[in-house]
């Protein structure tokens, strides 16, 4: 069985004028269809309005349907007897650490969520304590949030979501505030999550460099899914990927520029480990 | 025009037994014309030095001149300092208010006490400058796109005229072709108005392609001051605050190691690529 799957998935607005008459209607997500395992790392790229926010809502019942259906675990989003299990199940962490973390101490603020599960108080100390050792923030148990670096309130925050044992973590540009250093931070304890302790990832992103790692990247425009496939299929169409206002990770746009320029090397290489392998070929070719 | 920060230093709580030193003896000079990025991991005060130069934050210690005054001379006109030296905050589409996209731009140049006239002038101009077609003037800032609500919230600043445009991850959150957009159009201003610009970054791949100098803050002070080949040159150095180098550099040094004898400074994909192709005789 998937962790999450969409059927046919729809979700209109409807438009208002400023004396609150019917514009019209917008299609945010229009017929997606997802299926995403246990275990997998998935990522959504799409440009600013192409309805990846508004999908990853559906994934933890934040957002109901306006046609189709949701399933997380198996459970219909729209059933109210499952919303509690829902959430458990799909934990969210968003864009701005800022709007996420209300503690006044870290190991507080990481004991939220199980707390209002009503888990006994033995259980949350334990919870938050591996929840803050996955994320490597343990050390920083008894400081103060506010003195922390974004990376690691970033951390922090999914460490909050981990306390509240999910079988899967949506993540909604994670990343879009942060300092290299907490960028690397935060997309290394991601995939750490997802390889040690097989949590399903569903990471939505603006940087290209992010999501080369993923077993299955979508891609969105105007609500629907237009491309799907390993990271190395989706990059190799740089030009498709530019049309989509996106674009491709710069060891991928340096080999696609040189074989423009009559340097041919493969298509859609993603590290720069590859890069130099290939170009070691393409000097042997020539010799 | 220029810009001095003249042995600068910021210490909040001073009167307090937690005292921050948040600024340590900063010196810069920030010429007319320049596009200057600004680039420092969380916290190394980056935000308070750019606070200082338009006089929302006055220098514990030191002087900031404007044009060879001293902004802190009580004689000195803050409100003219705040038009000339424009500051657009992060996330600045969070400070739209206005019924439509036509008046909020006018809200800044209204302020500064000019006619009805010369206020629509100015927005109107601004806003061109920025991209923003007409069809969308009389539309509420908030029906527009991420990126076109971030446009509208710089053509507020660029209304005032600044001579100054300081700009604080005017990216961040904004899809690639956004991102892209956002800078050309701010590379626009300063090669073609004149405008001198400061942008506060976290994207080393972004200020690679953009800037012509490089100042990095590290713990209240300046680390380095110069142009992006010398600065990403110490990838290392930059590591060890918490920042980068462009991703190409990487690539570049790795071709270095597993022999081909390029040149490891280069900083954008088009630098890299000719290089690449120098060595391949193409």
């Amino acid at each position: 069985m998937e962790i999450i799957e969409t059927k046919n998935l729809v979700f209109e607005y409807i438009r208002r004028d400023d004396e609150g008459n019917v514009e019209g209607f917008t299609k945010a997500v229009d017929n997606v269809n997802l299926e995403v395992k246990q275990g997998d790392f998935i990522a959504i790229l799409g440009h600013n309005g192409s309805g990846k926010s508004t999908l990853a809502k559906h994934l933890n019942a934040v957002v109901m349907p306006t046609e189709g259906t949701v399933y997380v675990d198996g459970k219909d989003t729209q059933d109210k007897e499952a919303l509690w299990d829902i959430r458990k199940t799909a934990g969210m962490v968003f864009q701005n650490p800022d709007n996420q973390i209300i503690g006044q101490i870290v190991e507080e603020d990481v004991g939220f969520g199980p707390e209002n599960m009503g888990v006994p108080t033995q259980e949350i100390w334990e919870r938050v304590e591996e929840s803050l050792k996955a994320v490597g923030m343990y050390a920083y148990r008894k400081h103060s949030p506010n003195k922390l670096s974004g990376g690691q309130k970033q951390r922090v925050s999914i460490a909050g979501v981990l306390a509240m044992h999910p079988k899967c973590i949506v993540l909604d540009e994670p990343t879009a505030m942060l300092d290299p250093n907490g960028r690397k931070e935060v997309i290394r304890a991601v995939r750490a999550l997802n390889q040690a302790e097989d949590i399903t990832v569903i990471l939505i992103t603006h940087y290209m460099e992010e999501v080369i790692h993923a077993d299955k990247v979508f891609v969105m425009d105007q609500g629907k899914v237009v491309m799907e496939g390993t990271p190395k299929k989706i990059f190799s169409q740089v030009e498709r990927l530019k049309e989509l206002r996106l674009d491709v990770p710069q060891v991928t746009l340096l080999a696609y520029e040189l074989g423009k320029s009559g340097l041919n090397l493969p298509k859609g290489i993603l590290t720069t480990e590859e890069f130099v392998e290939e170009l070691q070929k393409a000097a042997l070719r020539m010799l | 025009m220029s810009i001095i920060v003249n042995h600068v230093s910021c210490v909040f709580g001073g009167d307090t037994n937690m005292p921050v030193n948040a600024l340590k003896d900063i010196n810069l000079v920030i010429n007319e014309g320049e596009f200057i990025g600004l680039i420092g991991h969380t916290g190394s005060g980056k935000s308070t030095l750019v606070q200082h130069l338009n006089g929302l934050i006055k220098a514990t210690e030191g002087a900031v001149y404007f044009n060879g005054e001293d902004i802190s001379d009580k004689d000195f006109d803050k409100k003219k300092l705040r038009s000339k030296v424009g500051l657009v905050f992060q996330y600045p589409e969070h400070q739209l208010f206005e019924i439509d996209v036509f008046s909020d731009v006018c809200f800044g140049p209204k302020n500064l006490g000019l006619s009805k006239k010369e206020t629509e002038l100015r927005a109107y101009k601004a806003l061109k400058q920025v991209g923003i077609s007409d069809e969308y003037f009389y539309q509420s800032p908030f029906a527009l796109s991420g990126g076109q609500k971030r446009r509208v919230a710089i053509a507020g600043v660029l209304a005032m005229e600044p001579e100054v445009l300081i700009l604080d991850e005017p990216t961040a959150g904004l899809d690639p072709k956004g991102r892209d957009e956002i800078l050309t159009m701010i590379k626009k201003l300063q090669t073609e108005m004149g405008i001198t610009v400061i942008l506060v970054s976290h994207s080393m791949e972004d200020v690679a392609q953009y800037v012509d100098r490089i100042v990095v803050m590290n713990q209240g002070e300046i680390m380095y001051d110069a142009e992006p080949k010398e600065v990403f040159s110490h990838y290392k150095e930059l590591e060890a605050v918490e920042l980068a180098a462009p991703a190409v550099t990487y690539i570049m040094e790795k071709c270095r190691e597993a022999g081909f004898p390029v040149n490891v400074k280069a900083t954008t994909v088009l630098e890299a690529k000719n290089e690449i192709l120098r060595i391949f005789h193409k």
